[in-house]
């Protein structure tokens, strides 16, 4: 663009802050030797059999277009799957729209339901993407700061506290990306109140959803009076170990559903055709594997969260995802340093809280979907940074 | 023997991991140490948890000459203890690996293990088939292990993930 000094990019893109992640992939991407706990994805690779019907796929020719709100029959496995692990039923032609990731997902349901200046409640820390997607839809995100206190689950009187009139919905991800919290049925009728009493839609990223350990999980739009108020966000990738094939879906009333498979259909015609077959399998014949990486996740929370409060990185039981999220108060240092020099140090990478919002400050993620032996690895090194940290001190 | 669902826990884990500390195995299960121990041990006692091995790649070691073959036997069996007078005899052998009671065309399928072919041949000719209650064997040499029990001998472990996401 020589000669000229104008520039070419909107104001939206401009503004736009990049990921705070990003700093740290750099960081970590160079070293050798690194033992990471700070990948938001399984480390199981997608099942045999998954892989093997996108190949048969492929052989078979299957290469066009699918409808754009995905194959039926996908879909109708989908609403079986949801109505079996779940307990809501949404209908496969009116109501489900296979996408391109839960993320894509997110972004169409934004762009549905947000007209500029319309707020929504996004509750901190989470996924880093929610913010931005919702500013990108011409929304104005509120955001709300959970506290270790309360095991990072929201209370219904700090949502009331910042509810206003352009209030449109709350975006809701439980169990939690970075802090594994999880809202409980009790605790999601409490929200349902103030959903209903303030006429709202809810955003529900329930992509963690079979990743529990110790309660039931109770899916948002199982809770009466909330079906018709949430936008449920689901897909493949942590459930099916499938991040790769960027495969979600969502499910919403047919009114919703409708608009975002109008913007669907123009931004993106149709999730990948070959993801699709590999999820059909994964939906008919995955169960044993879903329940054998969800055995082996819990093993390993159980083995992390332990052996980080051991070494006085102090962290609540998470009831689901693979993330613990402990507390480094007792180093002394912010959550940026603390991860940067443990990377330095130890080449131990985690991610520091503070990407996923204010009230992550003073806590880093640590992904427990690493092999056992990863882990106690990964537990050696930060027990000896700890050990460093306290001479100096000293 | 019911097991409790710790005991079931802790059975699953030893058996991919038998040099797991007992530390760590506590921490996965969510008991005590002591309570793991007593756990471990009386799986031990009542040998559902028979021995702890390592599964070896002997190809890896030099000068390793060693040959598997699995050897198909059909036989008569016996009025009133069937198959089970021929297994034992057959088991015995300190050269025999496994023996199992198949269905379908032959009875026994004889895993043997031996230092050379030659050597399983003459074991099969000398031993195996002299028994009175075996009627015909047929042997198949082991040419490359790809996975065993559940363990892929040559695995692509490497982590394929970028080392910092969302």
């Amino acid at each position: 663009m020589k000669g000229t000094k104008k520039t070419y990019l909107s104001k939206k893109a401009t503004e736009l802050k990049p990921s705070g992640i990003r700093r740290f992939f750099d960081l970590a991407a160079g070293m050798e030797g690194v033992v990471s706990l700070g990948v938001g994805e399984p480390d199981f690779v997608t099942a045999w059999g998954v892989r093997e019907a996108a190949i048969s796929s492929l052989e078979q020719g299957f290469t066009s277009y699918t409808a754009n709100a995905g194959l039926l029959e996908l879909r109708q496995e989908i609403s079986n799957y949801m109505k079996k692990q779940f307990k809501v039923e949404y209908s496969p032609k009116e109501e489900i729209i296979v996408t391109v990731g839960a993320s894509q997902a997110i972004d169409i349901a934004m762009r549905a339901i947000l007209d500029p200046g319309d707020e929504v409640i996004i509750i901190e820390p989470c996924f880093v993407s929610y913010l931005p997607m919702v500013e990108l839809a011409g929304g104005v995100a509120v955001q709300v700061q959970t506290l270790k206190e309360n095991d990072f689950k929201i209370l219904p009187s700090q949502l009331e506290a910042v509810m206003t009139e352009k209030t449109k919905a709350i975006m809701l991800c439980s169990p939690n990306n970075p802090t594994g919290s999880m809202l409980n049925k009790n605790e999601l009728k409490e929200l349902a109140e103030i959903v209903e009493k303030h006429d709202l839609l809810v955003i529900a990223d329930e992509i963690y959803g079979e990743l529990v350990y110790d309660e039931e999980y109770t899916s948002l739009p199982s809770i009466p009076g909330m079906r018709e108020r949430t936008i449920l966000v689901s897909g493949f990738s942590k459930t099916f170990a499938m991040t790769g094939w960027r495969l979600g879906f969502v499910c919403s009333p047919p009114e919703i559903s409708d608009a975002m498979l109008k913007i669907h259909q123009y931004a993106m015609m149709c999730a990948p055709t070959m993801s699709q077959y590999a999820a059909l399998e994964a939906l008919k014949n995955g169960r044993p594997d879903v329940e054998e990486m969800i055995k082996s996740y819990r093993r390993r929370r159980n083995y992390i969260v332990q052996s980080l409060n051991e070494i006085g990185l102090t962290c609540h039981m998470p009831g689901g995802a693979f993330y613990a999220f402990p507390s480094i108060e007792s180093s002394g240092l912010s959550s940026q340093e603390f991860a940067e020099q443990l990377l330095k140090q130890e080449g131990v990478a985690v991610v520091p809280g503070d990407v996923f919002g204010e009230s992550g400050e003073g806590h880093i993620r640590c992904s427990y979907a690493s092999s056992i032996e990863q882990l106690q690895e990964a537990i050696k090194r930060m027990k000896r940074f700890m050990d460093s940290l306290s001479l100096k001190i000293d | 023997m019911k097991l409790t669902e710790k005991e079931m826990e802790i059975v699953e884990i030893l058996e991919k991991n038998a040099r797991l500390p007992m530390e760590d195995l506590a921490k996965m299960v969510c008991l005590s140490v002591e309570e793991t121990e007593k756990a471990v041990h009386k799986l031990e006692e009542n040998k559902i948890i028979i021995r702890y091995i390592s599964i070896i790649d002997w190809t890896k070691i030099d000068g390793y000459s060693g040959v598997r073959a699995m050897i198909d036997v059909k036989v008569t069996p016996k009025r009133g203890v069937g198959f089970e007078e021929i297994a034992e005899r057959i088991y015995r052998f300190k050269e025999v690996n496994s023996v199992y009671l198949m269905s379908g065309a032959y009875d026994l399928s004889v895993i043997i293990e031996g230092e050379s072919m030659n050597e399983v041949a003459q074991f099969v000719s000398h031993k195996l088939s002299t028994l009175d209650s075996v009627v015909s064997t047929t042997t198949h040499f082991i040419l490359n292990k790809y996975k065993h029990d559940g363990i892929i001998f040559e695995p692509d472990n490497k982590d394929k993930r970028i080392v910092v996401s969302p």
